[in-house]
């Protein structure tokens, strides 16, 4: 087949999917009227059965909070694939090594970078940690929650690779604890569920003192799981930026000895 | 605020088609940040504050670097087999 | 027409990024075309739950009471946000996998699996 049928197909299929589709939204109520009943009720009751200001993030760990446990384990499982399908094979590392020996060659760029960028990023690195901490905290306040501040967290050591400081971002990305922290926080997430049936209450209820709304140990269990995730999803990136970058990160340690 | 979300949203469409009919892939990362900042945007206008965080965090960092590290490792073993090569000749 | 422009919007992106697929000639731009179609479906959500003069449903600084667009839809493309980066991620561990093995990186050019 060659590609000018397969487009030819495609435009066929495409052109008679558009026309269904379209006829089937005209059916739609109006953009921007909504109507449906959930959202009211919701917006309405959370701060009060919940005691969080943010009725996203209390839809996002309580309301539907087996969802979310489905989801950080997609999240999981795909980093676990990752790094199955990236590990170095049998006698790579041999090999690698006889390559570095026979030929020293350096991969780094003729002109460094300078000293002001690198002190400004460094120091830059601390800040991104402390605030990608504060929003994976603050998740029944403020719009943030465990997935963005992981995320936050995460790229935190990507400023100390872009300040040349391989050394450092080699240490942080390498060390065998962040693999021990992705599973930890993922199977906290599971073992809070796990409280609400020992209180005999179903799985994964908010069965937590409740506190005081707008404090920052509230609404029970949303902030303890908001952590959690935090926690999985920040070890998650940075496992899968070192199976990525594997390879030339010890490429570049051979050579600096 | 309609008015404006209404042009965010055509800006959108044309740059998925223009993300989807550039070749090399090494300038599609630069097209994918600025998608997906323009989605963290609309976001944005939509009043969906948290969702906007998400994507700036991901849609425009996160993707393109998990990109970017798969054709760094892609070209850092073709330049390891060209040496080879080189050297075997 | 005017009244249901956001789903149209969506559908083109949605047949955007097929489009793309159908036509790559390189494995990352398949990848990639798989990202953008992702995103159709947050145009989507995001408009069902859209409210002309709503607020937005954090009511740290406003009032209990006050009309707020819909939480349920947002809460729904939260998570989903971040999921996909991951598997994406998968996905091009699988393409340099495959690169290294076969030696190609154009999809009409895989040989079958040796051993």
């Amino acid at each position: 087949m060659t590609p000018k049928i397969r487009l030819l197909v495609f435009l066929i299929g495409a052109i008679g999917l558009g026309a269904v589709y379209c006829a089937g939204a005209r059916n739609m109520p109006a953009w921007a009227e909504y109507r449906g009943p959930y959202g009211d009720v919701i917006a309405s009751l959370a701060v009060f059965e919940r005691h969080a200001t943010d009725t996203v993030n209390a839809i996002t760990y309580d309301y539907r909070g087996f969802d979310t446990l489905g989801e950080e384990f997609i999240l999981f499982s795909a980093v676990t694939g990752v790094m199955l399908l990236l590990r170095p094979e049998k006698g790579e590392q041999k090999k690698r090594n006889e390559e570095n020996n026979q030929n020293p060659q350096s991969f780094q760029d003729a002109a460094a970078l300078s000293e002001t960028v690198q002190v400004f990023t460094t120091a830059l690195f601390g800040f991104s940690v402390l605030f990608g901490v504060y929003i994976a905290t603050h998740g029944q306040l403020t719009p943030g929650g465990g997935f963005q501040g992981g995320v936050i967290i995460a790229a935190a050591p990507m400023l100390l690779y872009i300040a040349e400081n391989t050394d450092a971002f080699r240490r942080i990305v390498s060390h065998p604890i962040v693999e021990f922290f992705e599973g930890f926080g993922a199977s906290l997430y599971a073992l809070i569920g796990f409280i609400a049936l020992v209180a005999g209450a179903p799985f994964l209820t908010n069965v937590l003192p409740l506190g005081q709304t707008g404090d920052v140990f509230s609404s029970g269990t949303i902030g303890l799981i908001s952590t959690c995730v935090g926690v999985e999803v920040a070890a998650a990136f940075i496992l899968v930026t070192y199976e990525y970058l594997r390879e030339i990160l010890s490429r570049e340690r051979d050579q600096e000895r | 605020m309609m008015i404006l979300g209404s042009g965010l949203l055509a800006l959108i469409a044309v740059s998925a088609f223009v993300i989807v009919r550039t070749d090399d892939v090494t300038n599609q990362i630069i097209a994918l940040s600025f998608y997906g900042l323009l989605f963290a945007l609309m976001f944005f206008i939509f009043q969906a504050p948290d969702v906007a965080l998400s994507q700036v965090t991901v849609g425009a960092i996160a993707l393109p670097l998990m990109v970017m590290l798969a054709i760094t490792r892609m070209k850092h073993r073709e330049e390891l087999n060209k040496r080879k090569q080189d050297k075997s000749r | 027409m005017l009244d249901h422009y956001p789903y149209y919007v969506a559908a083109w992106i949605f047949l955007c990024g097929l489009y793309g697929i159908v036509r790559s000639r390189h494995l990352v731009h398949t990848v990639i075309s798989l990202a953008i179609l992702q995103t159709s479906t947050y145009v989507l959500l995001l408009a069902i739950g859209f409210r002309k003069g709503g607020y937005a449903p954090i009511f740290a600084d406003i009032s209990p009471g006050v009309v707020t667009v819909d939480p349920v839809v947002q809460a729904l493309m939260l998570t989903d946000v971040v999921v996909e980066v991951t598997v994406i991620a998968l996905l091009l561990a699988m393409v340099v996998k495959a690169y290294e093995q076969g030696g190609t990186t154009s999809p009409n050019d895989l040989r079958y699996m040796r051993g």
